[in-house]
């Protein structure tokens, strides 16, 4: 009765539908995040098991093997990668998403050639230009993440203009397409800028903003499964799609006000590069006057702190410091010390990195907080322990109009008594600016490895 | 324009309302797991990738769909398994450290 069974395959989509959106819902909290999430995979499992049944699918010689492949892969990958590479982890799928919609979509092409109806012709070459673009930029943010390309932003004279004449390029092959979709040159030329724009796109942006990047990024595979679901004619990929992308939409907006920087000012503004700053350099000169302290000295500061905040940063996740902070922070409370610790949005690589490392150290939830919620708490601090974060503690954010951060909110770590810094070197950060909190009479900066450093300061408080 | 075209605008754009609405709600806390689980989500295209596979298009169409197919797999199960992950260390203060621990004094 395959007919009988292919009518219910409507009901299976709406089913997974709904699936999808309690997963968003109930991700509202993390007492029933879980729930929501076992949700989804349950509405995957009824989509993929129905469509399996649907008369189109003759032969099940390929899909067998993907679907064991693709579930070895993704299960060991799930299972195995530490929780300080989740930023590489969520780039590379973003990149599977992309390359299996751009796919999806050439052979839908192949298959249908010029008989293809316009407006599946139109949903297509959408598919196929995001989906590769998606691919290659995620490639890229990877390689970034990981190293193997500088994290660094590379520019050359021009490239905004070129990156906007290879979009509007795009732009113009998609409705020659959908006047005559016969014209299969301009199709592969299509799916061919979508790759080099993924790269030029991509290139420029610094590692610090790779938060924004990377939920871009999930926006447009989101775009890119839901205009899938336009060419297939199929709404469980167009609600989920639109449901991807929303979301990633939402989050680079987020991360892009955590930094008060524009949205295109972060795509096409390519930090920390160009003209020299002037205050930059300016704030150079007054480097000498940094305050360098031991590991006793903090020991000894710490020791004396009622209430204590902690500032983690990207410095903790290369580090792998998180089960070393969760030790002393622990040893304090010990001693009768409230630890709390302040997470700033765009922390990490990646929305929400640092409140991920902690939990997986077991700092429990309650103890995370965030930027508005406990910068009035900073004049009422003894301390703060600045774990490799540079630029969501620098003043200048405030003070100074010159800074290319200022406007940013930041924590106003200066406020609280004594402000620890663990540092790996003087050199400025990641965006290659002065932080004038190093130089304040009430910072101390311990130099060396975050994890050795607080390592030792656990050895120091507890024993 | 198509009534096929202008229903699935209908479902985008409403769908796209709606998850604004409820991802706005999702705490700063949650953002990896977000990002994780919507990504599994849009693993979803591995529907349109079982057909490419399966629907008998010819070699060429047939080799893109089974890639495209183990691609959108990787996504759909490593996803949802890599966000409970996550979401299982998410753990409220316990009973065992909700206060201090005695200290040596």
């Amino acid at each position: 009765m395959p007919t009988d069974l292919t009518s219910f395959i409507p009901l299976a989509y709406l089913i997974a539908s709904v699936c999808f959106i309690l997963t968003l819902l109930l991700l509202s909290s993390p007492k029933h995040a879980r729930l929501g999430n076992l949700l989804g995979s349950v509405g995957m499992l009824v989509a993929v098991v129905a469509t399996l049944v649907h008369r189109d699918i003759i032969t099940y010689k390929w899909i067998v093997p993907g679907l064991i492949v693709g579930s070895m892969i993704g299960a060991s990958m799930a299972a195995w990668i530490p929780m300080t590479k989740m930023p590489e982890r969520i780039a590379l799928s973003h990149c599977f998403g992309g390359l299996a919609a751009a796919l999806v979509g050439v052979a839908e092409y192949i298959h249908h050639g010029s008989e293809i109806h316009r407006f599946t012709m139109g949903a297509l070459g959408l598919e196929v230009f995001l989906g590769f673009l998606t691919f290659t930029g995620s490639l890229m943010a990877y390689g970034k993440l990981q190293g193997i390309i500088s994290g660094a932003p590379l520019t050359y004279k021009g490239q905004n203009y070129s990156n906007i004449a290879m979009f509007f390029a795009a732009l113009v092959l998609l409705v020659l397409l959908v006047r005559d979709p016969s014209q299969g040159a301009l199709f592969y030329a299509m799916g061919g800028l979508g790759l080099a724009l993924g790269v030029l796109f991509v290139l420029p942006i610094g590692g610090a903003d790779m938060p924004v990047v990377i939920s871009l990024l999930n926006s447009y595979a989101g775009l890119a499964a839901s205009a899938t679901g336009f060419a297939l004619g199929n709404y469980v990929l167009i609600i989920a799609g639109a449901l991807d992308g929303t979301s990633g939409f939402l989050l680079s907006l987020k991360m892009s006000k955590a930094m008060n920087r524009s949205f295109s000012n972060v795509l096409f503004g390519a930090f920390g590069t160009g003209d020299a700053n002037p205050a930059t350099a300016a704030a150079g000169a007054a480097n000498a006057t940094y305050n360098q302290a031991t590991v006793e000295d903090a020991v000894q500061v710490l020791e004396a702190s009622q209430q204590v905040i902690i500032v983690p940063g990207y410095g903790m996740a290369v580090s792998q410091a998180q089960h070393a902070v969760r030790d002393l922070a622990q040893a304090l409370e010990a001693k009768g010390a409230t630890v709390k610790y302040a997470i700033h949005p765009v922390a990490g690589r990646m929305p929400g990195h640092m409140n991920v490392l902690l939990a997986e150290a077991n700092v429990p939830y309650d103890q995370l907080f965030d930027l508005d919620e406990i910068n009035d708490e900073f004049p009422r601090t003894d301390a703060v322990l600045v774990v490799g974060a540079n630029d969501v503690v620098n003043p200048a954010a405030k003070t100074n109009p010159q800074s290319p951060i200022f406007g940013m909110p930041v924590f106003n770590v200066e406020a609280a008594r004594a402000v620890i810094v663990l540092k790996r070197s003087f050199n400025t950060g990641f965006s290659g600016i002065e932080n004038e909190l190093f130089g304040k009479p009430n910072t101390m900066m311990v130099l060396g490895d975050a994890k050795q450093t607080i390592k030792e300061l656990f050895a120091g408080v507890k024993g | 324009m198509s009534a096929e075209l202008v229903f699935g605008l209908y479902i985008f754009v409403l769908a796209g309302f709606l998850g604004n609405l409820v991802i706005s709600k999702v705490p700063p806390l949650l953002h990896t797991p977000l990002m994780a689980g919507t990504n599994a989500i849009s693993g979803i295209s591995l529907v349109g990738s079982l057909v490419a596979a399966g629907g008998g298009y010819g070699q060429v169409s047939t080799w893109l769909g089974f890639v495209a197919v183990t691609c959108a797999t990787i996504n759909a199960v490593g996803g949802f398994m890599i966000t409970d992950r996550m979401l299982k260390m998410f753990k409220k203060r316990g009973p065992g450290s909700a206060e201090p621990k005695p200290g040596k004094h």
